[in-house]
């Protein structure tokens, strides 16, 4: 994304392309990232859910991953899944 | 031309505000408030404007509201002071970043402690960075004309910016004058219908007011100074062509008697009236005495200001407002950082005058002049002193 220029900006920095927010990639703030392990993953969703990104998604296979362009490693995810099935780890 | 009538000047505001075909009005009726608030609110409940009037929990909703329905691209009126602005202020940057051309009047009260409501100007001066449209009525024609013209230059395509007339509580908002009203029919071949620069609709969504990170913010704050400092020219020719619609002009710094003048007196607001009797005193006396009225606090009007004074030995500049343990009152400090440069510039003297309603009289502003003018090594000049504090 090319920064604009002070000049560029519209007036009131109004925002008129309808989700242009994903343009931004929040996964830049992470420091640490989920893992899956899907042997005890029951398939629920609650991780999907919880999200505050939105960017939990369900596979064909019925089992979950992160977007890891928005992931934020926030932990969320990991904290509401209940079997355990999702750790957090340092990134990098 | 309208009619002259004897009228309170905040009635007579909310008259003039009702003939600009305001959408939406929002005040909190606390005290202290003006009549303006009451006059609107019947204008509307008489059903003598088309407009919604709403009736808020504070005047933080007061402004809230406003920005809102500004946002929607409806006229937007709000009129409050004091405490009320105090409490409006964490929104006065928002509306000016979103380019709302909100329009407000602030009837100028002290702010509390301890609790006064009388005139001065402590509530607008802690405004001034809010990136809004600054100006200062004199009188009540100048209340009303500068109500009216505000809708027309925060509108201004090339503006989009709120804009505050300050009018000084009490001192003018409560006192009956004879006043000209202006014409239905002038006001509208004056104003143009509000075109919004962008308006939240379900039709064509838009973002208003979103966040921004470090990547962004000094190109928003640096497009935001250039917008207000860029609304002089659009002010300049508003004021022009009301000065051909109706006969009266306006100038971001007014003179009386300065052209020839030793001695300069500048003043903001009500008080330049009294001033202007002391400086004929002087006159009479053989003192060449002057005064320099500064009507656009914001954006500052720095080649007037240089141009008003640049023949003058002293200036006294009078505050309404204490800016505690700094350089001197807010204009004090303004004008003598304006002038810095400027090899020659007279001595500079600052009084701050008329706190919290205390009035101020001819021989006061005479006295002033006097003491300045007893200094003759400037020794007092760059120094600000309380006229007539009680030692
Ligand atoms: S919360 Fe845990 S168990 Fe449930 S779907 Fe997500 S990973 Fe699987
Ligand atoms: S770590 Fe936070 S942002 Fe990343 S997937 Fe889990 S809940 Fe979503």
């Amino acid at each position: 994304m090319t920064l604009k220029s002070w000049k560029e900006l519209p007036i009131g920095c109004v925002v008129s392309e309808p989700g242009s927010a994903s343009e931004y990639h929040t996964g830049s703030w992470r420091a640490q990232r989920p893992i899956w392990n899907n042997d005890k993953c029951i398939k629920c969703g609650i991780c999907y859910v919880f999200c505050p990104e939105g960017c939990v998604q369900q596979s064909e296979d019925g089992f979950f991953k992160a977007n890891m362009d928005y992931c934020k490693g926030c932990g969320i995810c990991a904290h509401e899944c209940w079997p355990r099935a999702i750790t957090i780890v340092e990134e990098g | 031309m309208g009619k002259r009538l004897g009228m309170e000047v905040a009635v007579a505001v909310a008259e003039a505000v009702g003939l600009c075909n305001i959408d939406m009005a929002a005040v909190y009726p606390i005290t202290p408030q003006s009549h303006i608030a009451e006059h609107l609110s019947d204008l509307v409940a008489d059903g003598k404007i088309d407009a919604e009037f709403v009736t808020v929990e504070s005047e933080h909703s007061a402004m809230s509201a406003v920005i809102g329905a500004s946002g929607t691209g409806a006229r937007s009126y709000t009129a409050t002071s004091s405490q009320g602005l105090m409490l409006m202020h964490e929104l006065l940057p928002i509306a000016s970043a979103m380019r709302l051309p909100i329009t407000m009047a602030i009837a100028n009260r002290a702010v509390s402690g301890p609790l006064n409501i009388l005139n001065d100007h402590s509530d607008i001066m802690p405004q001034r960075d809010a990136g809004w449209i600054a100006v200062f009525a004199e009188n009540g024609q100048e209340a009303i004309d500068l109500s009216i013209q505000a809708f027309k230059i925060a509108e201004h395509k090339d503006v989009m910016l709120p804009v505050c007339v300050n009018i000084d509580g009490f001192q003018l908002t409560h006192m009956v004058e004879p006043l000209e009203m202006p014409t239905q029919e002038e006001v509208n071949q004056f104003l143009p219908p509000f075109v919004p620069h962008a308006t939240l609709h379900p039709a064509k969504p838009v973002t208003m007011g979103a966040f921004a990170m470090s990547d962004y913010f000094t190109e928003i704050m640096k497009a935001k100074d250039e917008a207000v400092k860029n609304s002089k020219k659009v002010i300049l020719d508003v004021w022009n062509e009301w000065g051909k619609l109706f006969g009266r002009s306006y100038k971001p710094v007014e003179t009386y008697k300065a052209d020839d003048a030793d001695i300069l007196m500048l003043t903001m607001g009500s008080m330049g009236e009294t001033a202007q009797m002391a400086v004929d005193e002087l006159r009479d006396r053989g003192v060449k005495a002057g005064l320099v009225k500064l009507r656009l606090w914001r954006p500052f009007p720095f080649p007037e200001i240089k141009a008003a004074v640049k023949n003058a030995k002293k200036l006294i500049v009078t505050d309404r407002a204490v800016s505690f343990g700094g350089p001197g009152g807010p204009v004090f400090s303004e004008i003598k950082s304006a002038l810095f440069a400027d090899t020659r510039r007279p001595a500079i003297y600052n009084y701050i005058i008329g706190l919290g309603g205390r009035d101020v009289a001819v021989n006061e502003f005479a006295g002033m002049f006097e003491k300045v003018l007893a200094d003759t090594g400037n020794v007092a000049a760059d120094t600000y002193e309380f006229w007539g504090v009680r030692e």
